[in-house]
Protein backbone atom coordinates (compact mmCIF):
# COMPACT_ATOMS: atom_id res chain seq x y z
CA UNK A 1 0.00 0.00 0.00
CA UNK A 2 1.31 3.43 -0.91
CA UNK A 3 2.16 5.16 2.31
CA UNK A 4 3.50 8.66 2.35
CA UNK A 5 5.14 10.55 5.17
CA UNK A 6 4.98 7.86 7.86
CA UNK A 7 7.81 9.48 9.80
CA UNK A 8 6.41 12.98 9.97
CA UNK A 9 2.88 12.16 11.05
CA UNK A 10 1.45 14.59 13.58
CA UNK A 11 0.24 13.44 16.97
CA UNK A 12 -3.50 13.97 17.37
CA UNK A 13 -4.50 16.40 20.15
CA UNK A 14 -5.20 14.81 23.52
CA UNK A 15 -4.86 17.37 26.32
CA UNK A 16 -7.50 17.28 29.04
CA UNK A 17 -9.34 20.59 28.85
CA UNK A 18 -9.04 21.98 25.34
CA UNK A 19 -9.35 18.62 23.55
CA UNK A 20 -10.55 15.97 25.98
CA UNK A 21 -13.45 17.10 28.12
CA UNK A 22 -12.48 16.78 31.81
CA UNK A 23 -14.20 13.72 33.28
CA UNK A 24 -14.90 13.21 36.96
CA UNK A 25 -13.07 9.91 36.54
CA UNK A 26 -9.84 11.43 35.21
CA UNK A 27 -9.89 14.55 37.38
CA UNK A 28 -10.39 12.65 40.65
CA UNK A 29 -7.53 10.36 39.61
CA UNK A 30 -5.06 13.10 38.65
CA UNK A 31 -5.88 15.01 41.86
CA UNK A 32 -4.63 12.01 43.83
CA UNK A 33 -1.21 12.44 42.23
CA UNK A 34 -1.22 16.22 42.46
CA UNK A 35 -2.09 16.20 46.18
CA UNK A 36 0.48 13.48 46.84
CA UNK A 37 3.23 15.47 45.17
CA UNK A 38 2.17 18.85 46.56
CA UNK A 39 2.40 17.49 50.10
CA UNK A 40 6.20 17.46 49.62
CA UNK A 41 6.09 21.26 50.09
CA UNK A 42 4.49 20.95 53.52
CA UNK A 43 6.81 18.08 54.48
CA UNK A 44 9.91 20.11 53.58
CA UNK A 45 8.56 23.13 55.45
CA UNK A 46 8.02 21.06 58.61
CA UNK A 47 11.47 19.46 58.39
CA UNK A 48 13.07 22.88 57.89
CA UNK A 49 11.10 24.25 60.86
CA UNK A 50 12.31 21.37 63.09
CA UNK A 51 15.90 21.69 61.83
CA UNK A 52 15.80 25.40 62.62
CA UNK A 53 14.52 24.64 66.11
CA UNK A 54 17.46 22.27 66.61
CA UNK A 55 19.97 24.82 65.32
CA UNK A 56 19.49 28.05 67.27
CA UNK A 57 16.86 30.32 68.76
CA UNK A 58 17.57 33.05 66.19
CA UNK A 59 17.29 30.66 63.25
CA UNK A 60 14.09 29.19 64.69
CA UNK A 61 12.60 32.67 64.94
CA UNK A 62 13.19 33.13 61.19
CA UNK A 63 11.70 29.74 60.26
CA UNK A 64 8.81 30.17 62.67
CA UNK A 65 8.00 33.55 61.15
CA UNK A 66 7.83 31.98 57.69
CA UNK A 67 5.70 29.05 58.88
CA UNK A 68 3.32 31.40 60.70
CA UNK A 69 3.13 33.94 57.87
CA UNK A 70 0.02 33.97 55.70
CA UNK A 71 1.90 32.04 53.00
CA UNK A 72 2.87 29.37 55.52
CA UNK A 73 -0.70 29.18 56.77
CA UNK A 74 -1.99 28.90 53.23
CA UNK A 75 0.43 26.05 52.50
CA UNK A 76 -0.60 24.19 55.64
CA UNK A 77 -4.33 24.79 55.14
CA UNK A 78 -3.97 23.48 51.57
CA UNK A 79 -1.96 20.54 52.88
CA UNK A 80 -4.66 19.60 55.36
CA UNK A 81 -7.10 19.35 52.44
CA UNK A 82 -4.49 17.48 50.37
CA UNK A 83 -3.90 14.92 53.14
CA UNK A 84 -7.63 14.30 53.43
CA UNK A 85 -8.11 14.09 49.68
CA UNK A 86 -5.17 11.72 49.24
CA UNK A 87 -6.37 9.55 52.12
CA UNK A 88 -9.97 9.27 50.90
CA UNK A 89 -8.90 8.74 47.27
CA UNK A 90 -6.59 5.98 48.50
CA UNK A 91 -9.52 4.29 50.23
CA UNK A 92 -11.55 4.62 47.03
CA UNK A 93 -8.79 2.94 45.04
CA UNK A 94 -8.48 0.20 47.64
CA UNK A 95 -12.18 -0.45 47.14
CA UNK A 96 -11.68 -0.48 43.35
CA UNK A 97 -8.76 -2.90 43.70
CA UNK A 98 -11.05 -5.37 45.45
CA UNK A 99 -13.07 -5.41 42.22
CA UNK A 100 -15.98 -3.43 43.63
CA UNK A 101 -17.55 -0.09 42.71
CA UNK A 102 -16.32 -0.32 39.13
CA UNK A 103 -19.41 0.93 37.36
CA UNK A 104 -19.65 4.56 36.31
CA UNK A 105 -22.55 5.65 38.59
CA UNK A 106 -20.88 4.16 41.70
CA UNK A 107 -17.39 5.36 40.73
CA UNK A 108 -18.69 8.89 40.17
CA UNK A 109 -20.63 8.88 43.46
CA UNK A 110 -17.45 7.78 45.23
CA UNK A 111 -15.54 10.48 43.31
CA UNK A 112 -17.87 13.21 44.54
CA UNK A 113 -17.71 11.65 47.99
CA UNK A 114 -13.93 12.00 47.99
CA UNK A 115 -14.02 15.61 46.74
CA UNK A 116 -16.79 16.87 49.04
CA UNK A 117 -15.63 14.67 51.92
CA UNK A 118 -12.07 16.00 51.73
CA UNK A 119 -13.28 19.62 51.72
CA UNK A 120 -15.64 18.96 54.66
CA UNK A 121 -13.03 17.11 56.70
CA UNK A 122 -10.41 19.77 55.93
CA UNK A 123 -12.76 22.53 57.17
CA UNK A 124 -13.49 20.54 60.35
CA UNK A 125 -9.77 19.92 60.90
CA UNK A 126 -8.90 23.60 60.39
CA UNK A 127 -11.70 24.66 62.75
CA UNK A 128 -10.48 22.29 65.47
CA UNK A 129 -6.85 23.40 65.03
CA UNK B 1 6.33 9.61 29.44
CA UNK B 2 3.96 12.17 30.86
CA UNK B 3 3.42 14.80 28.23
CA UNK B 4 1.21 17.87 28.29
CA UNK B 5 1.80 19.57 24.96
CA UNK B 6 1.87 18.57 21.32
CA UNK B 7 5.12 18.30 19.37
CA UNK B 8 5.94 21.22 17.09
CA UNK B 9 4.72 19.55 13.88
CA UNK B 10 1.38 18.64 15.54
CA UNK B 11 0.28 22.05 16.85
CA UNK B 12 -3.16 22.80 15.49
CA UNK B 13 -3.68 26.01 13.48
CA UNK B 14 -6.76 27.86 12.35
CA UNK B 15 -7.80 26.60 8.92
CA UNK B 16 -10.21 27.55 6.22
CA UNK B 17 -13.74 28.79 6.87
CA UNK B 18 -16.15 27.46 4.28
CA UNK B 19 -19.15 29.53 3.07
CA UNK B 20 -22.25 29.67 5.23
CA UNK B 21 -25.45 28.50 3.55
CA UNK B 22 -28.79 30.27 3.74
CA UNK B 23 -31.28 28.87 6.23
CA UNK B 24 -32.51 29.43 9.76
CA UNK B 25 -31.11 26.26 11.29
CA UNK B 26 -27.41 26.52 10.40
CA UNK B 27 -24.86 24.83 12.64
CA UNK B 28 -21.09 25.34 12.87
CA UNK B 29 -18.71 22.37 12.61
CA UNK B 30 -15.03 22.53 13.48
CA UNK B 31 -13.12 19.65 12.00
CA UNK B 32 -9.46 18.65 12.38
CA UNK B 33 -7.62 18.43 9.07
CA UNK B 34 -4.16 17.22 8.17
CA UNK B 35 -2.92 16.65 4.67
CA UNK B 36 0.18 14.41 4.44
CA UNK B 37 1.04 15.79 1.01
CA UNK B 38 1.62 19.42 2.00
CA UNK B 39 3.85 18.93 5.02
CA UNK B 40 2.01 21.74 6.81
CA UNK B 41 0.78 21.60 10.39
CA UNK B 42 -2.72 20.28 11.14
CA UNK B 43 -5.51 22.85 11.05
CA UNK B 44 -9.15 23.13 12.07
CA UNK B 45 -11.54 23.94 9.23
CA UNK B 46 -14.93 25.50 9.86
CA UNK B 47 -17.98 24.27 7.99
CA UNK B 48 -21.62 25.34 8.17
CA UNK B 49 -24.50 22.95 7.63
CA UNK B 50 -28.19 23.64 7.26
CA UNK B 51 -29.52 21.21 9.83
CA UNK B 52 -32.95 21.10 8.18
CA UNK B 53 -31.25 19.23 5.32
CA UNK B 54 -29.00 16.92 7.38
CA UNK B 55 -29.46 13.55 9.10
CA UNK B 56 -29.47 13.27 12.92
CA UNK B 57 -26.05 11.71 13.55
CA UNK B 58 -22.54 13.18 13.55
CA UNK B 59 -21.65 10.80 10.71
CA UNK B 60 -24.53 12.19 8.64
CA UNK B 61 -23.00 15.63 8.96
CA UNK B 62 -19.51 14.39 8.00
CA UNK B 63 -20.91 12.62 4.93
CA UNK B 64 -22.83 15.76 4.00
CA UNK B 65 -19.66 17.83 4.23
CA UNK B 66 -17.77 15.33 2.06
CA UNK B 67 -20.57 15.06 -0.53
CA UNK B 68 -21.63 18.67 -0.78
CA UNK B 69 -18.95 20.99 0.58
CA UNK B 70 -15.44 19.57 0.66
CA UNK B 71 -14.72 16.19 -1.00
CA UNK B 72 -11.16 16.15 0.39
CA UNK B 73 -12.38 15.55 3.97
CA UNK B 74 -11.18 12.06 4.92
CA UNK B 75 -12.60 9.72 7.56
CA UNK B 76 -13.32 6.03 8.09
CA UNK B 77 -16.85 4.76 8.14
CA UNK B 78 -18.69 1.63 7.11
CA UNK B 79 -21.73 0.15 8.84
CA UNK B 80 -23.40 3.37 10.14
CA UNK B 81 -24.95 1.42 13.04
CA UNK B 82 -22.20 1.06 15.66
CA UNK B 83 -21.11 -2.47 14.85
CA UNK B 84 -17.96 -2.03 12.73
CA UNK B 85 -16.15 0.49 14.94
CA UNK B 86 -14.63 2.34 11.98
CA UNK B 87 -15.89 5.86 12.65
CA UNK B 88 -14.50 6.22 16.19
CA UNK B 89 -13.31 9.78 16.73
CA UNK B 90 -13.14 12.53 19.31
CA UNK B 91 -16.47 14.35 19.19
CA UNK B 92 -17.33 17.22 21.50
CA UNK B 93 -14.39 16.27 23.73
CA UNK B 94 -15.11 12.59 24.19
CA UNK B 95 -14.36 9.49 22.13
CA UNK B 96 -17.31 7.83 20.49
CA UNK B 97 -18.67 6.45 17.23
CA UNK B 98 -19.82 9.19 14.84
CA UNK B 99 -22.59 6.98 13.48
CA UNK B 100 -24.41 6.45 16.79
CA UNK B 101 -23.71 9.82 18.42
CA UNK B 102 -26.61 12.21 17.88
CA UNK B 103 -26.01 15.82 16.94
CA UNK B 104 -28.71 16.73 19.47
CA UNK B 105 -26.45 15.39 22.25
CA UNK B 106 -24.01 18.24 21.58
CA UNK B 107 -24.55 21.82 22.74
CA UNK B 108 -23.00 24.60 20.70
CA UNK B 109 -20.49 24.10 17.87
CA UNK B 110 -19.63 20.55 16.90
CA UNK B 111 -15.91 19.86 17.35
CA UNK B 112 -14.52 16.77 15.66
CA UNK B 113 -10.95 15.51 16.08
CA UNK B 114 -9.24 12.18 15.43
CA UNK B 115 -8.86 9.75 18.37
CA UNK B 116 -6.47 11.38 20.87
CA UNK B 117 -2.70 10.90 21.07
CA UNK B 118 -2.35 8.79 17.93
CA UNK B 119 -0.26 9.33 14.80
CA UNK B 120 -2.52 10.83 12.14
CA UNK B 121 -2.58 9.32 8.64
CA UNK B 122 -4.92 11.94 7.23
CA UNK B 123 -7.63 14.20 8.68
CA UNK B 124 -9.75 12.07 11.05
CA UNK B 125 -7.89 8.81 10.40
CA UNK B 126 -5.46 7.70 13.10
CA UNK B 127 -2.80 5.05 12.58
CA UNK B 128 -4.01 2.03 14.57
CA UNK B 129 -1.14 -0.32 13.64
CA UNK B 130 0.27 -0.43 17.17
CA UNK B 131 -3.22 -0.77 18.69
CA UNK B 132 -3.95 -3.81 16.51
CA UNK B 133 -0.53 -5.32 17.25
CA UNK B 134 -1.29 -5.09 20.96
CA UNK B 135 -4.58 -6.87 20.39
CA UNK B 136 -2.77 -9.63 18.47
CA UNK B 137 -0.25 -9.95 21.32
CA UNK B 138 -2.88 -11.17 23.80
CA UNK B 139 -3.62 -14.21 21.59
CA UNK B 140 -7.25 -13.38 20.72
CA UNK B 141 -8.23 -16.94 19.92
CA UNK B 142 -9.13 -20.17 21.70
CA UNK B 143 -5.93 -21.92 22.88
CA UNK B 144 -6.44 -25.63 23.56
CA UNK B 145 -4.18 -28.56 24.44
CA UNK B 146 -6.56 -31.48 24.77
CA UNK B 147 -7.65 -33.43 21.71
CA UNK B 148 -10.09 -31.75 19.44
CA UNK B 149 -13.66 -32.89 20.23
CA UNK B 150 -15.65 -34.71 17.56
CA UNK B 151 -17.96 -31.76 16.96
CA UNK B 152 -17.40 -28.39 18.62
CA UNK B 153 -15.92 -27.08 21.89
CA UNK B 154 -18.95 -27.10 24.18
CA UNK B 155 -19.72 -24.61 26.91
CA UNK B 156 -22.47 -24.44 29.53
CA UNK B 157 -25.00 -21.63 29.41
CA UNK B 158 -23.56 -20.21 32.66
CA UNK B 159 -20.02 -20.23 31.27
CA UNK B 160 -21.16 -18.62 28.06
CA UNK B 161 -22.85 -15.91 30.09
CA UNK B 162 -19.45 -14.88 31.49
CA UNK B 163 -18.52 -13.59 28.04
CA UNK B 164 -21.43 -11.15 27.94
CA UNK B 165 -20.22 -7.58 28.15
CA UNK B 166 -16.88 -8.65 26.67
CA UNK B 167 -17.52 -10.23 23.28
CA UNK B 168 -19.49 -7.15 22.13
CA UNK B 169 -16.32 -5.06 21.84
CA UNK B 170 -15.88 -3.79 18.27
CA UNK B 171 -12.25 -2.68 18.68
CA UNK B 172 -12.99 0.94 17.85
CA UNK B 173 -10.13 2.14 20.12
CA UNK B 174 -12.29 4.80 21.82
CA UNK B 175 -11.43 3.48 25.29
CA UNK B 176 -7.68 3.10 24.85
CA UNK B 177 -7.31 6.57 23.34
CA UNK B 178 -9.38 8.07 26.19
CA UNK B 179 -6.95 6.71 28.78
CA UNK B 180 -4.29 9.15 30.05
CA UNK B 181 -2.14 6.17 31.01
CA UNK B 182 -2.35 4.89 27.43
CA UNK B 183 -1.46 8.34 26.07
CA UNK B 184 1.69 8.42 28.14
CA UNK B 185 2.74 4.76 28.20
CA UNK B 186 0.89 3.37 25.19
CA UNK B 187 4.11 1.93 23.79
CA UNK B 188 4.27 -0.65 26.60
CA UNK B 189 0.89 -0.48 28.38
CA UNK B 190 -1.61 -2.64 26.48
CA UNK B 191 -4.55 -0.31 27.12
CA UNK B 192 -8.17 -1.07 28.05
CA UNK B 193 -9.28 -2.57 24.70
CA UNK B 194 -6.52 -5.19 24.47
CA UNK B 195 -6.89 -6.01 28.18
CA UNK B 196 -10.66 -6.43 27.90
CA UNK B 197 -10.01 -8.92 25.11
CA UNK B 198 -7.30 -10.61 27.19
CA UNK B 199 -9.86 -11.10 29.98
CA UNK B 200 -12.44 -12.36 27.50
CA UNK B 201 -10.12 -15.32 26.68
CA UNK B 202 -8.88 -15.78 30.25
CA UNK B 203 -12.38 -16.46 31.58
CA UNK B 204 -13.51 -18.51 28.59
CA UNK B 205 -14.24 -21.97 30.09
CA UNK B 206 -13.01 -23.68 26.91
CA UNK B 207 -9.60 -21.99 26.88
CA UNK B 208 -6.70 -24.06 28.22
CA UNK B 209 -3.95 -21.45 28.32
CA UNK B 210 -5.17 -19.36 31.26
CA UNK B 211 -1.84 -19.67 33.10
CA UNK B 212 0.21 -18.64 30.07
CA UNK B 213 -2.12 -15.74 29.42
CA UNK B 214 -1.70 -14.48 32.99
CA UNK B 215 2.09 -15.03 32.80
CA UNK B 216 2.22 -12.87 29.72
CA UNK B 217 0.38 -10.01 31.46
CA UNK B 218 2.46 -10.22 34.67
CA UNK B 219 4.39 -7.08 33.80
CA UNK B 220 4.68 -3.63 35.38
CA UNK B 221 3.64 -1.98 32.12
CA UNK B 222 1.39 -4.31 30.08
CA UNK B 223 -1.26 -4.61 32.81
CA UNK B 224 -0.29 -2.53 35.81
CA UNK B 225 -0.16 0.87 34.12
CA UNK B 226 -3.94 0.77 34.63
CA UNK B 227 -4.56 3.13 37.56
CA UNK B 228 -8.33 2.68 37.53
CA UNK B 229 -8.91 6.13 36.06
CA UNK B 230 -12.02 4.73 34.33
CA UNK B 231 -12.09 7.11 31.36
CA UNK B 232 -12.35 3.90 29.29
CA UNK B 233 -15.66 2.77 30.77
CA UNK B 234 -16.95 6.33 30.79
CA UNK B 235 -16.42 6.73 27.04
CA UNK B 236 -17.15 3.23 25.62
CA UNK B 237 -19.77 3.76 22.88
CA UNK B 238 -20.97 0.18 23.37
CA UNK B 239 -21.50 0.62 27.10
CA UNK B 240 -18.90 -2.02 28.06
CA UNK B 241 -16.70 -1.90 31.15
CA UNK B 242 -12.99 -2.40 30.38
CA UNK B 243 -12.01 -1.05 33.82
CA UNK B 244 -13.91 -3.88 35.48
CA UNK B 245 -12.31 -6.47 33.16
CA UNK B 246 -8.83 -5.16 34.02
CA UNK B 247 -9.65 -5.25 37.75
CA UNK B 248 -10.73 -8.88 37.35
CA UNK B 249 -7.39 -9.74 35.69
CA UNK B 250 -5.55 -8.07 38.58
CA UNK B 251 -7.68 -10.07 41.03
CA UNK B 252 -6.83 -13.34 39.25
CA UNK B 253 -3.13 -12.39 39.42
CA UNK B 254 -3.41 -12.11 43.20
CA UNK B 255 -5.58 -15.19 43.57
CA UNK B 256 -3.15 -17.53 41.87
CA UNK B 257 -0.33 -16.44 44.18
CA UNK B 258 -2.22 -16.38 47.47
Amino acid sequence: MADVNRGKRPLSPFMIGPYYRPQLTSISSILTRITGNALIAAALLIVWWLLAAATSAEYFAVADAVVRSWIGKLVFAGSIWAVWYHYLAGLRHLWFDSGRGLDIPTAERLGWGVILGSVGLALITITIL
Amino acid sequence: MVQFTLPKNSKVRVGKTWPRPEGRNVRKFQVYRWDPDTGENPRVDTYFIDMDKCGPMVLDALIKIKNEIDPTLTFRRSCREGICGSCAMNIDGINTLACIYGLDEITGDVKIYPLPHMPVIKDLIPDLTHFYAQHASIMPWLETKTNRPAKEWRQSIEDRRKLDGLYECVMCASCSTACPSYWWNGDRYLGPAALLHAYRWIIDSRDEATGERLDQLEDPFKLYRCHTIMNCTKTCPKGLNPAKAIAEIKRLMVERVV
